[in-house]
């Protein structure tokens, strides 16, 4: 039977679930309890949990993350929330993320670990709401440059369910990031007809998805694409416009970011010869040019074009929907990227 | 000095003098081996502050936690570091704490609580207040103690870290060691106010000035300050007046005289925690001059056999490069 949720709802479950089954898994943030977070993520669980294990934090992005490092020292499984990922520079929480929490068990000889999830919500809401300069940034490509941390980018509510599991029993750090316009689909119905497949099948019981493992989404043989997060929904529908035309793509979600799932990747470009990258985060120094490398060196052989990439402009996310919908990567513009390379 | 001595055994005033004199002979043999070109790394030097670290851990339980600093082997010895792996650290040996990937400012001994040691200045602090978090959370009765800098002091982690400790109630002592420098820059001429304890009424918890030179002072405000914590009454921050007497590291010019003037280096040092309580045990007849010469003569045996397994213990190996980056 389908039991639909979204994705906040997904992420709601996976908390409540693993904070019934593990007395140590404890939540903060700003306005994570009594309000249920800004995007309604941690809804009711001070209710169930108590104000002990689910703590609204002063802000204080710095000591959130400072706190949730300790309190895996000593012992718990901490789900911290930055409330927008843009906020991961404020008052010393980028240091406390890679000086600390990303080095602490290599340099202290593995002797210690450091169990911690941090959540953050990321990207573009156009058309939904327009966020600006400050509260729409894609900053995954900042943490898959510091080793020793994970880096998680769910594009499902099935996904971001289980990899959610798997990141809180995990005994390694996790940066798990969630994009903001998922949310959005039960509030907004035009968000959820536009792109059918924000909303799935999530079963009720636990489950885990395992890391490093990615999703293709669509088989094809003309080019495959690889994206992540709302990338990959932007890329279903280009993929089914540009099956009217006879161009059939292979999709490819990487679902996680660190460990990243090679394999999976450089079987399809060796299948169909062609790569796209699709990736919301600015391009210079993003995420799509180190995917574009490691097809450069894995795969080159094999390649019938140049490796494209499709990212966001290397702007401050604008204001305007009117601008903001340039500013980051649309259906459209994979639609003509493909069409480009594929030359039909 | 404090001499209230009265109410403290033979066996905590000898213990309190052993273990600073066991931090100094350590870094006096860290300077030499720095000196010689042992130490692959920077070293900063506890010389000076000894008086803090052991005042401080005397109170605390070996579950009790430690939050330390980039001059921290003070604060690994006062909980119970064992020596020999500390100098194989320092060595960038297999043997040492942090298998060699850590070094001076990294070295972490979580069998004895101490969970962190951090070269970024402030940043231990939210840290022990999460440790504090997880005591809460777990109810137990342990207590943590964090150790930073009048630098750290400026910080925007400082006032993040206790204002949260606080609000919680979480038992955490925050221990500030004011050696009134910043590397070069005086804790006067970058803060108006003259007290870092005088911070801790923003925070609304207690906030204590105690001579950092006398380890009885500080045993004794950490004491009220881990009972409160222990009670579930909250944080304390107390600040202890010191001085390094070696430069901000070693080989900073000087011993530090560059932007330290003679006159007070010289003053400070009068105030040395070890020699002044030595003198004071003895005269309070709780040592005889024979026992303190015995109390020195077993600590340099320990600091020189210490060494000799550092030296002798092998380098890690090319091959581990990836090894624990991930559990």
């Amino acid at each position: 039977m389908m039991r639909e949720l979204d994705f906040s709802a997904a992420i709601n479950e996976a908390l409540r679930q693993e904070m019934r089954r593990d007395q140590s898994v404890i939540i903060f943030g700003e306005d994570v309890g009594f309000f249920g977070g800004l995007f309604k993520c941690t809804d009711h669980l001070q209710k169930e949990f108590g104000e002990k294990r689910v703590r609204d934090t002063p802000i204080s992005e710095g000591a959130i993350i400072g706190a949730a490092i300790g309190a895996a020292l000593g012992g718990l499984r901490p789900v911290a929330e930055i409330q927008f990922i843009d906020f991961v520079g404020c008052n010393g929480a980028m240091d406390q993320i890679f000086n600390q929490m990303a080095k602490m068990r290599y340099m202290f000889g593995g002797t210690l670990k450091v169990p911690v999830v941090v959540r953050a919500p990321c990207g573009s809401r156009y058309p939904v709401a327009s966020g600006a300069a400050q509260h729409s940034q894609s900053l995954e490509a900042w943490f898959i440059h510091v080793p020793g941390l994970k880096v998680v980018t769910p594009s499902t509510p099935y996904d971001a369910k289980g990899l959610l599991i798997t990141a809180i029993r995990g005994d390694d750090p996790v940066m798990f990031i969630e994009h903001k316009l998922l949310y959005y689909v039960r509030r907004v119905p035009t968000l959820r007809e536009k792109y059918p497949s924000m909303i799935c099948h999530v079963p009720e019981e636990e489950y885990t998805i395992p890391f490093g493992q990615a999703d293709v989404k669509r088989e094809g043989k003309d080019a495959t694409v690889i994206a992540t997060m709302m990338m990959v929904h932007k890329a279903i529908n280009a993929a089914n416009q540009l099956a009217k035309e006879g161009i059939n793509i292979e999709i490819i979600d990487l679902r996680t970011l660190v460990p990243l799932d090679k394999r999976t990747m450089i079987n399809s470009v060796k299948k169909t010869g062609r790569a796209i990258v699709v990736s919301e985060d600015c391009k210079t120094g993003g995420v799509a040019s180190e995917i574009a490398s490691i097809i450069m060196e894995e795969a080159f052989d094999y390649l019938d074009a140049p490796i494209k990439r499709v990212s966001g402009l290397d702007v401050p996310i604008p204001y305007s929907p009117i601008l903001e919908a340039v500013a980051v990567p649309q259906e459209q513009n994979i639609i003509s990227i493909v069409r480009g390379i594929v030359g039909k | 000095m404090s001499d209230d001595f009265e109410r403290l055994s033979k066996k905590t005033l000898v213990d309190l003098y052993t273990k600073m004199l066991k931090i100094r002979k350590f870094e006096e043999k860290t300077a030499e081996l720095f000196a010689k070109g042992f130490i692959p790394g920077l070293v900063h030097l506890y010389i000076g502050e000894e008086a803090v670290a052991v005042g401080v851990c005397a109170n605390l339980r070996n579950e009790d936690y430690v939050v330390s600093t980039h001059r921290g082997h003070g604060h690994s010895i006062a909980k119970g570091g064992d020596v020999k792996r500390m100098f194989a650290e320092l060595l960038g040996k297999k043997t040492g704490y942090s298998k060699g990937r850590g070094g001076s400012m990294h070295m972490v001994i979580p069998e004895i609580g101490v969970m962190c040691s951090s070269g970024i200045v402030g940043a231990g602090i939210p840290i022990a207040t999460g440790l504090g978090l997880a005591i809460d959370v777990k109810q137990t009765d342990q207590v943590v103690a964090c150790f930073f800098g009048d630098g750290a002091s400026n910080t925007g982690t400082f006032h993040e870290g206790i204002n949260m400790a606080a609000a919680w109630k979480l038992p955490v002592i925050f221990v500030c060691e004011n050696n009134l420098y910043a590397i070069s820059v005086p804790f006067k001429k970058v803060a108006l106010i003259k007290n870092v304890a005088d911070r801790a009424v923003a925070y609304g918890i207690p906030g204590v000035v105690v001579d950092g030179m006398d380890v009885i002072a500080v045993y004794k405000a950490v004491k009220k300050a881990v009972k409160r914590a222990r009670e579930g009454k909250g944080p304390t921050l107390i600040e202890c007046k010191t001085y390094r007497f070696r430069g901000h590291y070693e080989g900073d010019p000087k011993k530090g005289a560059t932007y330290r003037s003679e006159a007070e280096m010289s003053d400070w040092e009068k105030k040395c925690p070890i020699a002044n309580f030595k003198t004071k045990l003895i005269e309070k007849s709780v040592l005889t001059e024979s026992e303190a010469e015995d109390i020195i003569q077993k600590c340099i045996k320990e600091i020189e056999d210490a060494v000799e397994f550092a030296m002798e213990s092998p380098y890690p190996s090319p091959e581990e490069i990836l090894e624990n980056l991930f559990v």
